[in-house]
């Protein structure tokens, strides 16, 4: 993974002794809150229902054990012994005081970690494939270009006050695991026919109050120009992104405003006058970029699959994991590891500070000291040994972390919702906890097979409840939480956003709702391996209204 | 009835305006507002404090009495009042049963 040079460390550190410095002032009384609300988001600090929460970057969804071990000792130091992974790939901690903050940046910067560009009006922090440099399927290792972009980016002086937040997501494989097309930018990798790398690049992507999927705008972006195109569509859209309607302030609406073909124009002609200039991408800086990405090197042996397969054999539980929980590697021998963070009843996301340490280990025994977050909200090994994954599950198990339900209807992502959060309409985890109980069953779980579904306790949903097969959405009514129900929506390569299925339901009726649903689909699915998306698209929403509200 | 609470700035904790005029952790201790001279006079202290960076952006909430027990009639202040929903252990909620203990 990337390791910082020294300017990394003395930005990092420099950064922190700011904070450290606005924080005093502001204590002091020299700064006012108007004045300082910026400064703190700026370094992820939010102010929440109960407490300040601080957001920790975790530049695409990447780390190392050492990094997850520093995690886990801010949880218990600072917080209240847990963390909470986000939608995003970040962390987050719900009960850090104001005044431990530059002493926590302090500590995470010592791990090369930071909260930049996780809030505000910023390029965010990039995501990309949570199974990135491992994949079976992969063209191409993202995380270079996401790196690339991220240095890019970072306090980028021309846009650290956008019109509103910017988000950019790289996927390198042509399964897309990173939602690239609900994003301001997303790209995917490709190869052209010479070999050649380059980009399909989307725009205006992108979910909250107006959900929208990206529009294609390159086909093929050649590597070279990754830099200078992103640099034109930011230019765009910071000259031309409406800044007097925060809801209308992403570049989704000015695509949907301008129309693309004008918008296209405006970025192609920003382009023309900086292409071929400072931002053209040497090829050895991509290189020396991509050297830090390298694979470790893969130690294959004979026998590997029979150590598994007796295992699995022996252990049903071993079994059910390794069909959920374990995805094809490219290399042959290895595969990578979900571990799921939705334990059943559990707060989807969120992690002890001995359940981190617990994969720290792992991490570091079996797993070339990788650790990824996906924004499905789990944790990711993504290089193991086949052979060791029967040790690796009896680890997981002991710490509560071996539920094997990744893809499954329990593997629900949720936001922090009205528990939490301060823009909460409604509560979200709670109604996880009660979906995950209802359908507990590991045998009904398979019985169903993939589903995603995603909550969001409020309209700006950060539970990405637009692109879920069945999405939640709360909201408040008269003084009462309701939940609104969508259905067909998707954050794949086939992105679509999901419609409202009718009137929502109450907090006590929604689980039975969400049951009704999900059974009819069972019930009208052609084949057990006609996913709810395919049943969906091919039935259209009649049976489900029929189910949930009767004919009448 | 209303009651005056905000944020404290240096470490986040949920406080309302007590009755003495101090800033206080549990809604139990809130100074029950129930004219309009009591509400200008909290919103003055608020001011205040503010001005004085003990609080971030103090704001009135309403409030009622259910069984005998006074309660935010908002459901986003009653979760403030007491801690997430989801985590019994954590937040005023979890402080209660201890000194109960």
């Amino acid at each position: 993974m990337y390791r910082y040079d020294e300017f990394d460390a003395h930005f990092v550190s420099a950064r922190v002794d700011q904070f450290r410095d606005q924080v005093q002032r502001r204590l002091a009384g020299d700064l006012t809150e108007d004045q300082f609300k910026p400064l703190r988001l700026m370094n992820g600090v939010y102010l929440q229902l109960h407490a300040y929460m601080l957001r920790i970057a975790i530049p695409y969804g990447t780390l190392n054990a050492r990094q997850m071990r520093r995690l886990a000792h801010v949880a218990r130091t600072y917080d209240r012994g847990y963390g909470h992974f986000t939608t995003r790939q970040n962390i987050q901690f719900n009960w850090p005081r104001l005044k431990d903050i530059p002493d926590i940046l302090s500590q995470l910067a010592e791990v090369e970690m930071h909260a930049i560009q996780t809030s505000g009006n910023c390029i965010r922090n990039v995501t990309a494939d949570h199974f990135s440099g491992a994949a079976a399927d992969e063209i191409l290792d993202p995380r270079p270009y996401a790196e690339i972009l991220r240095q890019w980016s970072s306090l980028h002086p021309e846009f650290s006050y956008l019109p509103r937040k910017f988000k950019i997501a790289v996927t390198g494989a042509p399964h897309d695991r990173a939602a690239v097309q609900v994003h301001d930018i997303g790209l995917q990798a490709v190869r052209d026919a010479d070999g050649n790398v380059g980009f399909r690049v989307f725009v205006g992507g992108g979910l909250g109050r107006t959900p929208m999927v990206g529009r294609l705008v390159r086909e093929f972006l050649p590597e070279a120009d990754l830099l200078a195109y992103s640099e034109a569509i930011l230019r765009v859209y910071n000259r031309y992104g409406r800044r007097d309607n925060k809801y209308k302030a992403r570049i989704k609406i000015l695509v949907h405003e301008t129309g693309l073909e004008e918008l296209k124009a405006d970025i192609e002609a920003e382009f023309a006058e900086i292409r071929d200039g400072v931002l053209t991408l040497p090829a050895s800086e991509i290189e020396r970029i991509t050297a830090y990405f390298a694979p470790p090197a893969f130690d294959v042996a004979v026998g590997d699959e029979a150590v598994l397969e007796a295992a699995i054999a022996a252990d049903p539980q071993l079994e059910a994991f390794a069909a959920r929980n374990v995805h094809p590697h490219r290399a042959p021998g290895y595969a990578s590891l979900t571990i799921s963070l939705k334990p059943i009843g559990k707060a989807p996301g969120d992690a002890t500070a001995e359940q981190m340490e617990v994969v720290a280990d792992l991490a570091e025994r079996y797993g070339h000291d990788e650790i990824r977050v996906s924004h499905e909200q789990n944790l990711v090994l993504p290089h193991v040994r086949r052979r060791d994954i029967p040790a690796i599950h009896a680890a997981l198990a002991e710490a509560g972390l071996a539920e094997a339900n990744a893809g499954l209807v329990t593997d629900i992502i949720a936001c922090p919702g009205l528990d939490y959060c301060a823009l909460a309409t409604a509560r979200s985890i709670p109604v996880a906890q009660r979906i995950s109980e209802r359908f507990a069953s590991p045998e009904r779980q398979r019985e169903i097979g993939d589903l995603k579904i995603k909550i969001s306790g409020c309209i700006n949903a950060c539970g990405h409840h637009h692109v879920g097969h069945i999405g939640i959405l709360g909201v408040e009514k008269k003084g009462e939480e309701y939940y609104q129900i969508t259905l067909g929506g998707s954050a794949d390569e086939n992105t679509s956003v999901g419609e409202i299925i009718g009137r929502g339901f109450s907090y006590d009726e929604v689980v039975d709702a969400i049951e009704k649903v999900v059974d009819t689909y069972v019930g009208l699915r052609e084949t057990p391996q006609e996913d709810f998306l395919a049943a969906y698209r091919r039935v259209g929403d009649q049976p489900f209204k029929e189910a949930l509200y009767g004919t009448a | 009835m209303k009651a005056l609470t905000a944020n404290r700035l240096i470490d986040g904790e949920v406080v309302w305006l007590g009755r003495s005029g101090t800033w206080v952790e549990t809604l139990a201790g809130a100074w029950l507002l129930e004219t309009p001279e009591a509400v200008a006079e909290a919103e003055a202290a608020g001011a205040e404090a503010e001005a004085a960076r003990l609080i971030v952006e103090p704001y009135l909430i309403d409030l009622t009495r259910e069984d005998g027990e006074i309660q935010p009639v908002r459901f986003r202040e009653k979760i403030r009042a007491k801690g997430p929903t989801v985590r019994l252990d954590l937040g005023k909620q979890a402080r209660r049963e201890v000194s109960a203990a």
